[in-house]
C-alpha cells in the first residue's frame, strides 16, 4: 500500500480544509477511502450508536496537484483508513497559508497519515510542520461494511431552506425536546415539529420546490398534499446542521416515511450524502 | 513600598500577571533597589518565573518608604490576577496604577485610576514571607539560541492546546526542531495521539550554539505563558539548556524589565523515545561523542547548585542563608548525597512531604540533577526524511 498526494494551490488547499473540518463536525472518527480518481470520507455507525451514516466523496484531480497510490493489490486497488477526523482538520488549520502541502502515507512508529506542509515565512527561510495522524489500516475483509450506501426511494423529495436559518430553529427546538418530526409533501411545504406536554412547535417553510421525479414510483401517485414524516432524535439533526459552515450549491432532502431521512448535499464538487435513521 | 505605573506599563505589567499566573497559585511580591520583583513557582516546584521591573518602568518608584522596613509579600495569585484580568479594559480605561503596601495596613493596596474620574481600588491581604529566590545560572548551560519571540510563538501555534510537554532539539541541518512530547502510556495505547513537528531553519534565529542532536523536553503550557508576553512586548527570547534533565532557563530582558523563567525538563529514562531515536534519527556518531565528553567535562566541575533550580530563602539584606519555608528537603538530601548515580532518590521522589504525587516528569525535577550523564541519546528529534514507507 502506497499514498502521496500534494496540494500547491491555495484555493484548492482552502477547499479541501473546508471539507475536512466539516468532516471532523460530522463525525469523530471516520473512515478514508483512497482510490485512483476519488477521496471519501466515510461513517457508517453501528445501530446501538444511532447507525448514521455519512459517505462524502471528493474527486482527486479537482483538488491535488500529485496523486500517487497502489492499493492492496491491483484488482482492489484501494485503501482503507480509520483516522479521528478532528487530528486531520487540527493538521490542515495549519496549512492555511502554506505554500505547499503533502500527505501520504507512512509507517514512523506507528502507521500514520503524515501531513507536512511547508509554511510561507517572512524571511527567506522554509518552516515545515508535519503531523503524523496516528491510522488504522482496514483489512479486506471488513471493507463490504464500507460500501456506497444505497438510497432508497424516497416518498418525498424536498429541497431545503437555507441551512443557516434551519440550524437556529432546530437548536432553539433543541432546547425544549429531544425529539423532532421532519416532515415535508410535494407542494414544496416542509414543516420541523416538536411536542412536549407543554408545548408543541412548528417552523413551517413553503414554496422550497421539489426536484422532479426521478422515474416510475410510489410517490407519482402521491397526493401532493400529503405530508410524509420521521422522527428523528434532534441532536443528530443539529450535528449535521452545524457541520454545514458554507451553504451548499444544492441541498436536497428526501424522506422515508417512519424510516429515514437521506440529505443530499453538493458543495461545488463535493457531494456528501448523509443518513439519519428515524427514531422507532 | 510605594510605585506608580501608567500608560501603557500597565498593560505590560497585566501581561507579566498573566504569564506568571500560568506557573503558580501565589505571587511573591519584593520591591529591591533595582526593581520590583514578582516571583512564582508552581506547585510542585518543577517551574519558577520571575520578572524585575525596573525603577525606569515606573513613574515613581519607592522601594522603602522612609521609616518602615523592607517589606515583601506573599499574595495569592488569583486575586492579583483578578485586578489585570481583563487586559482590554486595562488598556481602554486605566490611565494609572499605583500600588502601595505598607506594614500598618497589612495590606497590598492597587490603586486602579480610570478615566472620568473613576477609581478602583483592590485591598489584598498578603502574608509576610521570605524571599523566593531559585538558584540558576544561564551561562552554565552549554546550549543556547535566541530569537524574536514572534519566531518562537508561530513556532508553537500549531501544537494543540491540550498538549502538555513539547521537546526543543536542534536536528539535521541544524534546523531548530520543536515536537510534541507523547508520555510512555499514552504511546504504548491503542490510542494514539498526533505527532506534531515543526522545523525551523537556523537562519530565524539571531543566535544558535548547539550542536545536532541535543534535545530537552518541558511543558509547553508554562512556555506559552512567556511567549506570549514576550510576543506582545516585541521582545528577543533567549532559551538556555543542558542535558535533558536540567532545568532549562528562558530569558527576555530589555532597559525596562527582564524576566526568567526556568523549567524542569524531562529526564531521558523513555524507552519509547529511544526507539525513536534509533529507528529514524540516527545521530552521526562523532557528535555524540563530542557531545557526551563535553558533557561530561560539564560534570566534572559542576558546582551543583548552579545547576538545580533550588528554592532557597533569604533572610532580609543581610543575605545569611536558611532553610526556606518551601519544602527544600529533596534538594538538600541530593546535594550531599555523595552517590552521583544514586538513584534511591529518583526512585522515591514521592516521599518528598508537600510535594504532590507527580508525573514522571515533575518528580524528576529535583532527582534529575543526579541523573546518570551516559544518556546522550535524546529523542533528539531529526526532520525525518520524506519517506513512502509502508502504511
Amino acid at each position: 500500500m502506497k499514498f502521496r498526494a500534494k496540494i500547491v494551490d491555495a484555493a484548492c488547499l482552502n477547499h479541501f480544509t473546508r471539507v475536512s473540518n466539516m468532516i471532523a463536525k460530522l463525525a469523530k472518527t471516520c473512515t478514508l477511502r483512497i482510490s485512483p480518481d476519488k477521496l471519501n470520507f466515510i461513517l457508517s455507525d453501528k445501530l446501538a450508536n444511532g447507525g448514521v451514516s455519512m459517505w462524502c466523496e471528493l474527486e482527486q484531480e479537482n483538488f491535488f496537484s500529485e496523486f500517487q497510490m497502489e492499493g492492496v493489490s491491483a484488482e482492489n486497488n484501494e485503501i482503507y483508513l480509520e483516522l479521528t477526523s478532528e487530528n486531520l482538520s487540527r493538521a490542515l488549520k495549519t496549512a492555511q497559508n502554506a505554500r505547499a502541502l503533502k500527505i501520504k502515507l507512512t509507517n514512523k512508529h506507528f502507521p500514520c497519515l503524515t501531513v507536512s506542509v511547508e509554511l510561507l515565512s517572512v524571511s527567506s527561510s522554509s518552516r515545515i510542520v508535519t503531523h503524523d495522524i496516528p491510522i488504522k489500516v482496514i483489512p479486506r475483509k471488513l471493507w463490504k461494511d464500507l460500501q456506497e450506501p444505497v438510497v432508497p426511494h424516497p416518498d418525498v423529495s424536498i429541497y431545503l431552506p437555507v441551512l443557516k436559518t434551519m440550524k437556529s430553529v432546530v437548536e432553539k427546538m433543541r432546547n425544549i425536546s429531544n425529539h423532532l418530526v421532519i416532515e415535508a409533501n410535494l407542494n414544496g411545504d416542509l414543516n420541523l415539529k416538536i411536542e412536549t406536554e407543554l408545548v408543541c412547535v412548528t417552523t413551517h417553510f413553503k414554496d422550497l420546490g421539489n426536484p422532479p421525479l426521478a422515474s416510475e414510483n410510489a410517490s407519482q401517485d402521491r397526493n401532493p398534499e400529503q405530508m410524509a414524516e420521521v422522527h428523528l432524535d434532534i441532536r443528530k439533526l443539529l450535528q449535521f446542521l452545524v457541520g454545514q459552515q458554507v451553504n451548499p450549491t444544492k441541498a436536497l432532502c428526501n424522506i422515508v416515511s417512519n424510516k429515514m431521512v437521506h440529505f443530499d448535499l453538493l458543495h461545488e464538487d463535493v457531494s456528501l450524502q448523509y443518513f439519519i435513521p428515524a427514531l422507532s | 513600598m510605594k510605585c506608580l505605573v501608567t500608560g501603557g506599563n500597565v498593560k505590560v505589567l497585566g501581561k507579566a500577571v498573566h504569564a506568571l499566573s500560568r506557573i503558580g497559585d501565589e505571587l511573591y511580591l519584593e520591591p529591591l533597589e533595582d526593581g520590583l520583583s514578582l516571583r512564582t513557582v508552581n506547585s510542585s516546584r518543577s517551574a519558577y518565573a520571575c520578572f524585575v521591573l525596573a525603577p525606569l518602568f515606573f513613574q515613581q518608584y519607592q522601594a522603602i518608604t522612609p521609616g518602615q522596613d523592607l517589606l515583601r509579600c506573599k499574595i495569592l495569585m488569583k486575586s492579583f490576577l483578578s485586578v489585570f484580568r481583563s487586559l482590554a479594559m486595562l488598556e481602554k480605561t486605566v490611565e494609572k496604577c499605583c500600588i502601595s503596601l505598607n506594614g500598618r495596613s497589612s495590606c497590598l493596596v492597587v490603586q486602579l485610576h480610570c478615566k472620568y474620574g473613576v477609581r478602583k481600588t483592590h485591598n489584598l491581604s498578603f502574608q509576610d514571607c521570605e524571599s523566593l529566590q531559585a538558584v540558576f545560572d544561564p551561562a552554565s548551560c552549554p546550549h543556547m539560541l535566541r530569537a524574536p519571540a514572534r519566531v518562537l510563538g508561530e513556532a508553537v501555534l500549531p501544537f494543540p492546546p491540550a498538549l502538555a510537554e513539547v521537546t526543543l532539539g536542534i536536528g539535521r541541518g541544524r534546523r531548530v526542531i520543536l515536537r510534541s512530547y507523547q508520555e510512555e502510556e499514552e504511546a504504548d495505547s491503542t490510542v494514539k495521539a498526533m505527532m506534531t513537528e515543526m522545523s525551523i531553519g537556523e537562519e530565524d534565529f539571531q543566535q544558535l550554539q548547539a550542536q545536532e542532536g541535543v534535545a530537552v523536553t518541558f511543558c509547553l503550557k508554562e512556555f506559552r505563558g512567556l511567549l506570549s508576553f514576550a510576543e506582545s512586548a516585541n521582545l528577543n527570547l533567549s532559551i538556555h539548556f543542558d542535558a535533558p534533565g536540567r532545568p532549562a532557563i528562558f530569558t527576555i530582558k530589555d532597559s525596562l524589565l527582564d524576566g526568567h523563567f526556568v523549567l524542569a525538563t524531562l529526564s531521558e529514562t523513555d524507552p519509547h523515545s529511544k526507539d525513536l531515536g534509533s529507528q529514524e534519527l540516527h545521530q552521526p556518531v562523532p557528535q555524540l561523542q563530542d557531545y557526551s565528553t563535553s558533557h561530561l567535562d560539564d560534570f566534572a566541575n559542576d558546582d551543583i547548585d548552579s545547576y538545580m533550580i533550588a528554592m532557597e530563602t533569604t533572610v532580609g539584606s543581610e543575605g545569611s542563608r536558611v532553610l526556606p519555608s518551601v519544602s527544600l528537603s529533596p534538594v538538600r538530601q541530593l546535594s550531599h548525597s555523595p552517590d552521583p548515580h544514586s538513584e534511591e532518590d529518583e526512585a522515591e521522589p514521592s516521599t518528598v512531604p508537600g510535594t504532590p504525587p507527580p508525573k514522571k516528569f515533575r518528580s524528576l525535577f529535583f532527582g534529575s540533577i543526579l541523573a546518570p550523564v551516559h544518556s546522550p541519546q535524546g529523542p533528539s528529534p531529526v526532520l525525518a526524511e520524506d519517506s513512502e514507507g509502508e502504511g
